[in-house]
This record gives C-alpha cells, structure tokens and sequence, in this order.
C-alpha cells in the first residue's frame, strides 16, 4: 500500500481517505484509503457494485461522503473554484441534452470556468468531432458521446483525469486512440485514473492498478508486479476478486 | 457569478424548446387578449347593471391565466431536463458550489421571463384596449397601473415558483402533473367552487388572480376573496421564495 510520506507535494494527486459512503442501508464503500499518483495511468478496478462510481461521484463533488474524504490537490472537489482547470472527469458520456449541439455543450461548459472559444475549438479537433461540432448530440453513436465527454474532461488542460469506463463503445480505432491519449496524459506529467472492465485493455493502459471489491480495497500494485505472479491481468482480477463478486 | 449566468443563459438559447415556449406564452398572451376583448365588446349588453360589472381589465388579462401555462412549463423543465438527462452531473461537475450554481440559473430565468413578461402584458393590454374599442380602460383609469404591474410581476413569479417546485420533486413529470391541472383549472374557475374557493383562494395563482382583477366583482359573494390585490401578490411572491428556498435546500442536500 503507498502511504504518503510527508512533505510529499499535494500537487496533481487524488487523495481518498478512509472513504466511507452509506446509502440507505447499503454500505457501498467501507473505510477506503489509496492514493493516486501524477506521471502514471493507474487503474481502478473491481466487480459491479465494488464502488468504483461511488469513489468516483464522492471524489467530483457529487455525492457526499457519510464519512471520510477524497482530497484532489489536497482539497475537496466543492472548495474548488474553476476546478476544470484542475481536474477533468468524464463519467457519463449520456449526460448530453439531446437538442444541443457539441459545441454548445462544450461553450456552456468553457464559459462556467473562465475558459476561450478557441480552446473549446482545439478539444473537438483533439477528439476528432470538428466535422461534427454544430450537429445535435442527440443525433451522435455511443463513440461519439465518449469522444465529447473526453473533449469535456480535457478542456480546462487539467493536471487531473478521471474516467470511468471511457473504452465503452469506441471502435478499434477509438479504443487504441484514447490508450494512446491517457498514456501521453500521463507522460506529461498529468493524473490519470481510469476504471474499465477491459482487462486487455487495461493492461496496455495503465501502469498502477487499485483494486477494490465491496466497497473496500483489495490490492494498490503495479501491473508489473500482477503480471509476475499471475501472468495475465485478467487471470489475477479474477483471483483477488473471487471472495467479491455479488450481482446488486 | 457573471460566468454562470452566461452559460445558462447560452444552455437555454442552445435548445429550441425554448424558444418554442416563450413564443408560444407570447403568442397566447397578445393574441387571446385581442381576441377576449372583441368577445367582450361583442357581448356589451344594454341592460345597465351588467354594464357596472363589466371589467376591461378582466378582459385584458385572463389570457395570461392561459399563456402562464407556457411560461410555467419553461420553468419547470429548465430545471427537469437537467435532471433527466443528467446534465446536472456535468453542471455541478463544472460548478460545484450548489448555491452560485442555483442561483445563476435562477437569475438567468427570472430576468428571461421578466423579458418575456414585458413583451407579453404590455402586448395584451394594448390589443385588448385596441379589441374593446369604446369600452376600454385607460392608464389614468382606478387599479389599471396597478393590474399592469402585477401581471408583469406575476408572470416571472409562477415561473420561479415551478422552477423551485421542480427541483424540489427532483422530475418535470411530477412537478407538471401537480402543478398543470391546479393552475388550469384555477383559471376556468376553481377558484369560485364554494368551500373549495376558502383554501384555493390562497393558490399561487389565485393569489395572483386577485392582483390582476380577474376573480369578477368583489362585492359579489360568489366571487368575494379575503384578501385585496397587493396582498395577492404578496401571497404569490411568498409561495415563490418558498419553492426557490425549497428546491436550493433540495439540490445542497441530494447525491446528484
């Protein structure tokens, strides 16, 4: 497990701390700690109803912790002013007005946080829906939702991103381009943490892994260390989440 | 603060339902107006004591008990179709201090449906007076400043209202079911159902009835509200704030 060790800058990490989330009577998280750390792709694992997307909703400010907290430059989500600018998130690609168009989608966004035209113009172009910009996204594939929630989550140029399953109906052509966008993120210095069931996938992608099964952490690793003792990736998901699975 | 009314105000510019809606409260405002105020003098009756109860103002008015139907339907799915399309994730995503956000979108619609307010009760009083013909009003004419300015100020009002009840019942759905019927029926008559009119008299849009001379002749019984006009707009900006606070309370405390 990486523990912080102090005087460790705050800078670009995503900091969950003894995460614990209730609803109703559902624990969906117990007591969560990792660490997500910049210049890496780390991957955030684990089975349906694991709380992958309750980490994920309490780290952006969308759902409250019951107890506990998810720091992102060593501050909660909701003291953050313009936090586009520090952190990307793409989490529901469906979460689109049909009736409106790619470009005011992103112009809505860009204007809430201070940010130009022009940069709204470079991340359609950067995702490859420049041809598209003035058409309703009602009328857009399940690809090209993921491609307009990716322009979204970089618009700001965060130092932080955050997806949850971005692969999900991408082409081919798609898939390899945002493995090969989340690893230059990272190269860049950046923060990436992505959760995917793509087990290939994620094992081309990321660098880091956290695994988490109902609600609590598994395994904070590397895929270098998975792959010595269990070969392939999905061949050590499986083992360590065995005890996890439950279908909510 | 500036920042997040723009970006409301582009969201709603972005969608055509909006322009839909505002049109059509427009549309049913101007041209009922004209076309209640030829009825009105179509149906002048010779007989003197009809003659006292008439009420231009009635005429000139009633259409906005129609046209607020449009209005309303804005407000509410402002806030609705975020919630339904999920947007509202993106959006508090984007801003995520609840209060400036919510209060960026109710500044944007309160001075939309104040624009739209403008256009529409000044359009309505002036058809309606052209329609009357010979029994019009006039500005100078007892409770006419004052019928004007509450219509301005009540269209804007019953928006906010349904905006507010909106987020608190978190669906356009539910807030449309509860909230069409009652101001329908309110405006062909609710209000005047003995025992029923004692607690409906203080329906938002009764209240503002009364501030717009449009519940008939006060020293009729079947017609008499406990409350004069200033105070019916008191009410209506009362049951206002309470759905604003309401459905800020609402969007603070949720898991969206």
């Amino acid at each position: 497990m990486c523990e912080r060790s102090p005087g460790e800058s705050l800078d670009g990490m995503i900091d969950v701390r003894e995460l614990t989330k209730r609803y109703d009577d559902t624990v969906a998280v117990d007591d969560l700690s990792f660490t997500v750390r910049p210049g890496h792709v780390t991957g955030f694992l684990g089975p349906n109803g694991a709380g992958k997307t309750t980490t994920m909703n309490v780290a952006l400010g969308l759902h409250a912790p019951t107890s506990g907290e998810v720091l992102i430059n060593g501050r909660r989500y909701r003291e953050t002013r313009r936090p586009l600018h520090e952190i990307g998130a793409l989490l529901d690609a469906g979460a689109v007005h049909p009736g409106r168009s790619a470009l005011h989608h992103l112009q809505v966004l860009a204007l809430t946080n201070g940010i130009g035209p022009r940069r709204v113009e470079e991340t359609l172009e950067m995702v490859g829906l420049a041809g598209v910009a003035r058409k309703k996204v009602g009328g857009f594939s399940l690809g090209m939702k993921q491609r307009l929630g990716v322009a979204a989550a970089l618009l700001g140029d965060p130092a932080v991103v955050v997806l949850d399953e971005p692969v999900n109906g991408l082409d081919p052509d798609g898939v390899r381009w945002i493995r090969e966008l989340l690893r230059s993120l990272a190269a860049e210095g950046r923060t990436v943490l992505l959760s995917s069931h793509l087990m290939s996938e994620m094992e081309l992608t990321a660098d880091r892994l956290v695994v988490i099964g109902r609600g609590r952490l598994i395994t904070d690793t590397t895929v270098g260390e998975l792959a010595e003792r269990f070969g392939r990736l999905e061949d050590a998901y499986m083992y360590l989440t065995s005890e996890s699975v439950e279908y909510r | 603060m500036t920042d997040v009314v723009r970006a409301e105000w582009l969201k709603m510019a972005s969608v055509r339902f909006t322009a839909w809606s505002l049109l059509l409260t427009v549309l049913l405002g101007v041209g009922l107006s004209y076309l209640f105020g030829l009825s009105f003098r179509n149906g002048f009756s010779d007989t003197s004591a009809e003659r006292q109860d008439f009420e231009p103002l009635f005429a000139t008015f009633y259409s906005l008990t129609l046209a607020q139907l449009a209005l309303v339907v804005f407000g509410v799915l402002v806030v609705g179709s975020e919630l339904s399309t999920g947007t509202i994730r993106t959006s508090l995503a984007a801003v995520p201090q609840r209060g400036v956000f919510y209060a960026g979108k109710v500044l944007a619609v309160a001075s939309t449906a104040l624009g739209v307010s403008t256009v529409t009760v000044l359009g309505a009083y002036v058809t309606a007076q052209v329609a009357l013909g010979p029994h019009r009003t006039s500005l100078g004419a007892d409770g006419t400043v004052r019928a004007i300015v509450s219509a301005w100020l009540y269209l804007p009002l019953i928006c906010l209202f349904g905006l507010g009840l909106a987020m608190m019942l978190g669906s356009s759905v539910r807030t449309l079911a509860v909230v069409l019927p009652v101001f329908f029926l309110g405006s062909q008559g609710l209000g005047n159902v003995p025992h029923v009119s004692a607690v409906a008299q203080y329906l938002p849009d009764q209240a503002g009835m009364v501030a717009m001379n449009l519940v008939g002749p006060q020293d009729d019984p079947q017609f008499a509200r406990d409350y004069g006009p200033w105070i019916g707009l008191g009410i209506l900006t009362l049951w206002a704030a309470a759905a604003l606070i309401g459905g800020g309370l609402a969007l603070r405390r949720r898991d969206i």
